[in-house]
């Protein structure tokens, strides 16, 4: 008995570490975008929808590979990240961050809506069963594991970028001092756009991920929006490290939590320690701007 | 080298300089002095075209009065701004090579950067360190290292003594000293009038928002007002 239960504890630990690699991936475009530009995508978890539609909607009614369905899913959603950047966000860069908030939460009702209005309320799936993996005693989902190294994979890669690369610098150095961008001969605009289509393709990325786990829905993004939000917020909005150390903590609270209780109740955990954080340290585990 | 016609500029209603003339020739350095509040930073920045300003702008003989800011580093006008304005969290050598940010820059960063170390030896061994924990001398160091990596022809100096302790203004002008005897072209903004005067060509005086006096640095040293006004002698 005792041994069987601390198996299974194990087993929620791992999938708590495959889980963090997921969330953390996901926050991290949310986290970058915040970074160089001060304004809150809102509709990041749309933009993730839409990708899932993109990818499912290739695969299963064009006959394209899955593989190639997500890497042109993945390149359309940077494309709408840098569109709705040009379009959308660049007019009120220098409004009030009420107003930012406002026009990419209509950009969230708009996803919403127009994917209803295209796919229907019904949910939708790739139809592409991944096994899972037996260690001993636990088990494993194959889709998990694969999300977790191609999550890995990709803050690896963006971290080398953001600090090997004279584009990652700039956009490091942006959210530092914006106003002396000019003095280094960076257009910030072309900083911006770059930013932004990161963003999108990380999001494309995520859609990738997710919809090889997951039913996509219209608001499915609801289910996910919010917590990838927290998760940026309680590792400092804009601190890309900070976001990943949360990505960590938030995901073992939902699956050790879910564990010991239920799944809902890993949520509740989660949030309690989320708004005791918010009271200790109101500005997150690590602030961008000490 | 940079030539100024009637160059004005300020913010909202209130002009902050007025119909300000200046030339650079190559291989000088020239300082505009006056109190605080004269209109010195402003006009380095309209220079740098960070700000708007009206009257004509030229460099080497090209006209750039309507161009955009991030475009004025590639005519070969490198700015070190007024407080330094270091990114504060990445570290000296990062700070470097952001500098180095223009493509024409970019291909022999390396080459620069050990011509920046050998000026600046503090720098080397400070350049993991993260730039805005390095004391005020270092970090003014490391701002003109920073504008060298552009590979500019004419370096602006915004006040580069402001803030630091007597040995480490010293330090500065040597620098600039330094800077004049290899080759560059420098326009320094100063209110430290006594010890610019000593490393510069050239001088203009600007009192709120106009030139008042022009000169050999020897003339405005020597001259009664100057003294009476500025240097309390």
């Amino acid at each position: 008995m005792e041994t069987i239960f601390d198996i299974y504890l194990l087993e929620a630990l791992c999938n708590g570490l495959l889980l963090g690699g997921l969330f953390a991936l996901l926050s991290l475009g949310l986290n970058l975008v915040f970074g160089v530009m001060d304004v809150v995508w809102i509709c990041y978890a749309e933009l993730i929808m839409v990708g899932m539609y993109a990818i499912w909607w290739l695969h299963t009614a064009q006959g394209v590979p899955v593989f190639l369905a997500c890497l042109i899913g993945i390149a359309f959603v940077a494309l709408l990240g840098a569109t709705m950047h040009q379009f959308i966000i660049r007019p009120v860069l220098q409004a009030e961050p009420i107003n930012q908030l406002l026009v990419t939460g209509g950009v969230l009702f708009f996803l919403q809506a127009g994917a209803t209005v295209v796919f229907g309320i019904e949910f939708r799936n790739l139809g592409v069963q991944l096994s899972s993996l037996n260690v001993g005693e636990m088990s494993f989902s194959i889709s998990r594991l694969l999300s977790f190294a191609v999550a890995a994979a990709a803050i690896v890669a963006i971290s080398l970028f953001l600090r090997k690369t004279f584009i990652g610098t700039a956009i490091r150095a942006i959210s530092q001092d914006r106003a002396i961008m000019p003095l280094m001969g960076v257009n910030p605009a072309r900083i911006y756009l770059t930013a932004s289509a990161l963003g999108g393709g990380l999001a494309g990325l995520g859609a990738a991920l997710l919809v090889l786990q997951y039913d996509v829905h219209p608001a499915i993004g609801l289910s996910f929006g919010p917590l990838i939000f927290l998760i940026c917020v309680l590792g400092g909005l804009g601190n890309l490290i900070g976001g990943f150390l949360a990505a960590f903590v938030f995901a073992q609270f939902i699956s050790v939590g879910g564990f010991f209780f239920q799944l809902e109740w890993g949520y509740v955990f989660a949030f309690i320690f989320f708004i005791a954080v918010m009271f200790w340290k109101p500005q997150g585990l690590l602030a961008k701007r000490a | 080298m940079l030539s100024l016609r009637d160059v004005s500029a300020g913010y909202g209603s209130f002009q902050a300089i007025v119909d300000v003339s200046l030339d650079v020739y190559p291989g000088e350095a020239v300082a505009v002095i006056g109190p605080n509040g004269a209109g010195k930073t402003t006009l380095l920045r309209a220079i740098s075209k960070l700000i708007p300003a009206s009257g004509r702008f030229v460099v080497e003989g090209r006209d750039y009065t309507s161009m955009p800011s991030h475009e004025v580093l590639g005519l070969g006008l490198a700015q070190v701004p007024e407080h330094r304005r270091l990114f504060p969290q990445m570290s000296v050598e990062e700070n470097l090579r952001m500098g180095a940010f223009l493509p024409a820059a970019r291909k022999n960063w390396r080459e620069k950067l050990e011509r920046v170390y050998s000026l600046f030896p503090k720098m080397r061994e400070r350049r993991n360190q993260a730039a805005g924990t390095m004391s005020g001398g270092e970090q003014q160091m490391c701002a003109i290292g920073r504008a060298l990596m552009s590979g500019p022809k004419l370096l602006l100096l915004d006040e580069p003594s402001a803030g630091l302790a007597p040995v480490i203004v010293q330090a500065i002008f040597d620098v600039v000293r330094q800077m004049r005897a290899e080759g560059y072209t420098v326009l320094i903004v100063e209110q430290n009038i006594h010890q610019v005067l000593k490393v510069v060509d050239r001088a203009y005086l600007l009192e709120t928002g106009r030139i008042r006096n022009s000169g050999s640095a020897a003339e405005l040293l020597a001259s009664d007002d100057l003294r009476k006004a500025y240097l309390g002698i």
